[in-house]
């Protein structure tokens, strides 16, 4: 047993942060205890222990020199500056807002972060409550009675309903989805249900709104999903859910809402509207922009419970009679059901969705309010201005706006987008004259100056 | 067998309850009338819980002390390489840079493209790889990358006959579950005596409509698929693909690659062999590698260097996307900073003491392990005992348990994953625990664990009857 000093020449130069490792540095092994080890399997070498048939060895190196802490630190450090530091204007379905400091301190506690899957609920029912407490957020944000511990972004959760609408209704093919849809989401749920048998239909959308009589033209018995966004990739909060939900029940298909946390806040509750299943991105809430890593959001009616992907958090009791939490409903999954699991999802996002749960109980309902109340009004001040600009449409369709709204320019888009680049300012192009523009509480201390490079860019 | 270490973990309890829920502490509905939106649009009020930022730290805190993770003691679940989660990386993901709309244009953001190029090529270096995408957001979802791309190369060639996907019965549940998700009939394969693919099952299961071989090496069991190249050859032979599930990759990495067995096509799982934490459940990101003739399929889009610096690129044939932009960028970036440390030598150390540790302990432990010779894991058999009572009892001395009852194959299945980042005191502790278990009676086992936070938990209640909100458990709400 040695659990004493560590002899100094065991220790190499792995102990010393300033010096690149000479073996990993989270390996605790001394030579002795190596040895030791070796010594009780009666072996000379760890390399006896792997009978790689001679053929198949690989007796190269990656060439990948080991590095100090420091050194790695230092070197992504000077990568990351290789990013140019414009002022993101941009949002298309993915946005962020402040993140107050106690999520990144909470969440960073590392019991949160270096445990997993809650397979032994009696040490783990500090994280499975938070998750509790995030399906509860949902719940009831949506109205909808069941809500999943996490899916992996926006676009699988969309993938998701659209199988789980194929589960409640076997017979139905077909997907309806707006045209405005980011094609990204388009890809994802094509993949998701081609090979299920489903064909994916766009319906037009009129200014940024869906166009309810052509969609009502388009219904019929093989539609399994009817998929709508409320804010939507143009930024605009959808008139029309209720309609739309009316269409799908009476031709007995499932409404699905894509929408985010934020926005719920304010809009009406989904399940008030006839929406059936709602899907989105949490990470609006906890998560910096991460390059468009997110959580998947998903909620739905109660009787699809035994139907849902995803892992559910419950309560139950302990041998102690008191309340306690635990994964279940586990037999929809994919390590007990196999091949015929609801879904194939296991390492979820749950740690994002931790910190979505914080980050909401930190603002509160007024905190939250306040914030979605500022996603309504700081569009309608930039577009305002943007629209005193000559040859400037701001914003372009004259709908509700939440954090985004299309602008008309006369001038090609993408040169606008180039010219604000020059300026400091990113800006995405959705049309050869038209731009998206996305303003939250992370850009707005830049509203003025932006305005004034807009006024240049437009020229 | 003296040194058994005492553990118990935090415990709130309050009345019935452990920590109140939040909405217990509070709830206040606001009326939303100043919100400057028809009625029709939004909704009347919202009713949530508001507490100040001091109450919250102590919620959190104390949950997070009912919760247990690497940092808090030896995690054994196997399979899942519960190996500690370097906190350097941490600070690396929050580097000024790294946060980054996905919206942003390649000529603005060289620095993001290099890291993500710099991983593919480490990644595919490490696999034997031709090329890499970095979307896929998990392993399964990797897996489901796998398949869609087995399926697009297939009917490239007119070959749209095959409907079948090979799967050992010791496979990862996801192995079958994504395959379903593509579209493909799973044909399930019996092990042999030794624990290994069953060969001659394996030729029975073959034919024309044999898509692709899904396998991890080492398997399950921890043991060296050592017919690998024979497999390959069968398998290759047949017509098919196959399809290297990289969730074991940590016995063997610097030592053999994928690629050199034969495989076609593998997933990497980041939060397993390259230390990305993970975080209650995930993020996690599963990589895909493929060889040449399968990376025209690849998730658009890829990477790659020009003569300029960095740019996005869509692979001729490509499947199309599995995440909506490009994957869970947080903890690529943290795997990166993981194989930039540890280089060649780390990397080869890691697969070392994982396959040590394994070894040493399982050599310790009293409970029969009927396949040998294992590597970075192995399956113990708790015989008369019931594996899923063991594990709780292990958890009295502050072990995390090994994942129980499965593989299917050994009865009462304890599959242990000690990793490489236990140290031999703490290897010795755990045999104790596991030795110490082995001797107790049922009636001890069935009433532990003691020392949790919560006692044994009532697993048919929370079926029965799904709680699965605090509306649902407080109807006025």
């Amino acid at each position: 047993m040695n659990t004493g000093t560590k002899q100094v020449e065991s220790i190499g130069g792995h102990l010393m942060t300033h010096l690149p490792p000479t073996q990993s540095p989270y390996t605790p092994h001394t030579s002795a205890d190596v040895e030791s080890m070796l010594s009780d399997l009666g072996l000379n070498s760890i390399e006896e222990l792997f009978d790689i048939p001679p053929a198949i060895q690989f007796t190269d190196s990656f060439k990948i020199p080991p590095r100090s802490e420091h050194e790695v630190k230092t070197e992504l450090k000077e990568i990351f500056e290789k990013n140019l530091p414009l002022i993101e204007f941009l949002g298309h379905g993915y946005y962020s807002h402040y993140i107050p400091s106690i999520v990144d301190h909470i969440s960073d506690r590392s019991e949160f972060l270096t445990s997993y899957t809650q397979y032994q609920p009696e040490i783990s029912q500090g994280f499975l409550q938070v998750l509790f407490e995030y399906q509860s957020l949902i719940v009831e944000l949506t109205g909808l009675k069941i809500a999943n511990s996490s899916m992996y972004d926006f676009a699988t959760s969309i993938g998701e309903a659209a199988l789980l609408s194929g589960r409640i209704s076997p017979n139905r093919t077909k997907i309806l989805v707006p045209d405005i849809l980011r094609p990204e989401r388009l890809s994802v749920l094509k993949n998701y249900t081609s090979n299920s048998g489903f064909e994916i239909e766009s319906y037009p959308t009129y200014h940024s709104n869906t166009d309810v009589n052509e969609l009502s033209n388009m219904i019929s018995k093989d539609v399994s999903m009817i998929y709508v966004e409320s804010p939507n990739s143009h930024g605009a909060l959808e008139e029309s859910i209720e309609e739309i939900a009316k269409i799908s029940h009476e031709s007995g298909s499932l409404c699905c809402l894509g929408t985010d946390p934020v926005a719920l806040s304010i809009l009406e509750s989904p399940s008030s509207l006839g929406v059936d299943i709602v899907v989105g991105d949490a990470s609006v809430l906890g998560l910096p922009n991460a390059y468009g890593m997110g959580v998947g959001l998903f909620a739905c009616r109660d009787e699809y419970l035994r139907k849902v992907p995803g892992r559910l958090v419950g309560i139950t009791k302990d041998a102690n009679n008191r309340r306690a939490y635990t994964l279940t409903l586990q037999t929809r999954e994919q390590h007990i059901r196999r091949e015929r699991a609801t879904s194939n999802i296991c390492t979820n996002q749950a740690w994002v969705a931790l910190r979505a749960a914080i980050h909401a109980a930190y603002l509160g309902p007024h905190g939250l309010v306040d914030l979605a109340k500022q996603c309504i009004d700081l569009p309608l001040e930039l577009s305002s201005k943007l629209n005193d600009i000559e040859g400037v449409q701001s914003p372009l369709y004259p709908r509700y706006h939440f954090r985004e709204f299309v602008v008309g320019t006369e001038k090609k888009a993408i040169d606008v987008v180039r010219s604000l680049e020059t300026k400091g300012y990113a800006v995405s192009a959705i049309n050869d004259h038209e731009l998206l523009i996305c303003i939250t509480d992370t850009n707005a201390s830049h509203i003025n100056s932006f305005v004034d490079a807009f006024k240049e860019a437009a020229l | 067998m003296n040194n058994l270490p005492r553990y118990n973990q935090a415990k709130w309890t309050s009345q019935s309850v452990y920590e109140p829920l939040l909405s217990e502490k509070n709830m206040t509905e606001i009326s939303l009338e100043h919100i400057p939106l028809p009625s029709n649009l939004k909704r009347n009020s919202l009713t949530l819980p508001s507490l100040s930022e001091p109450e919250l730290a102590r919620h959190y805190t104390r949950l997070s002390q009912m919760t247990y993770g690497v940092d808090s003691g030896p995690y054994l679940l196997g399979s899942c390489t519960m190996k500690y989660n370097p906190k350097f990386t941490e600070d690396v993901a929050v580097l000024p840079g790294c946060s980054i709309h996905p919206d942003r244009e390649p000529h603005t953001i060289q620095g993001t493209l290099e890291i993500l190029h710099t991983l593919q090529e480490h990644l595919a270096t490490i696999g034997g790889m031709d090329a890499v995408t970095l979307q896929p957001p998990a392993g399964a979802s990797g897996e489901f990358t796998g398949i869609l791309i087995i399926r697009a190369f297939h009917e490239s060639r007119g070959d749209f006959l095959r409907n079948e996907i090979i799967i050992p019965e010791s496979a990862h549940g996801t192995n079958p579950a994504s395959a379903a998700l593509g579209g493909y009939n799973t044909i399930e394969i019996p092990s042999n005596e030794e624990g290994r693919v069953n060969i001659e099952a394996l030729q029975a299961a073959l034919s024309e409509n044999t898509a692709a071989l899904m396998l991890t090496n080492p398997n399950t069991l921890g043991l060296f698929e050592s017919e690998i190249e024979l497999i390959a050859s069968m398998v290759h032979d047949m017509g098919g693909l196959l399809y290297y599930d990289g969730a074991n990759l940590n016995a063997l990495l610097g030592r053999s690659r994928p690629r050199d067995m034969g495989f076609d096509i593998m997933h990497y799982n980041v939060h397993k062999t390259f230390a990305t934490p993970h975080g209650g459940g995930g993020p996690g990101a599963g990589p895909v590698g493929v060889v040449s003739k399968l990376e025209s399929f690849l998730p658009a889009p890829i990477v790659i260097k020009t003569k300029s610096g960095f740019d996005l690129f869509t692979p001729e044939n490509s499947i199309g996307k599995v995440h909506g932009f490009y994957g869970n960028w947080l903890c690529l970036v943290k795997a990166l900073a993981y194989i930039l440390r540890l280089g060649d030598s780390g990397l080869l150390d890691a697969s070392a003491k994982a396959v040590l540790n394994a070894n040493y302990l399982g050599s310790k432990i009293q409970y029969e392990i009927p396949f040998r010779p294992f590597y970075h894991e192995f399956v113990a058999s708790s015989g008369e005992q019931d594996a899923a009572e063991v594990a709780k009892r292990l958890l009295d001395y502050g072990v995390h348990p090994p994942t129980t009852k499965w593989p299917l194959i050994v009865s009462q299945a304890l599959l242990v994953e000690p990793t490489e980042s236990e140290n031999k005191t703490t290897l010795d502790q755990i045999a104790a625990s596991f030795n110490k278990v082995s001797s107790e009676d049922q009636s001890t086992l069935k009433s532990a664990p003691n020392s949790t936070t919560a006692g044994k938990i009532d697993q048919t209640t929370a079926a029965r009857s799904p709680i699965l909100s605090w509306h649902s458990l407080d109807p006025s709400l």
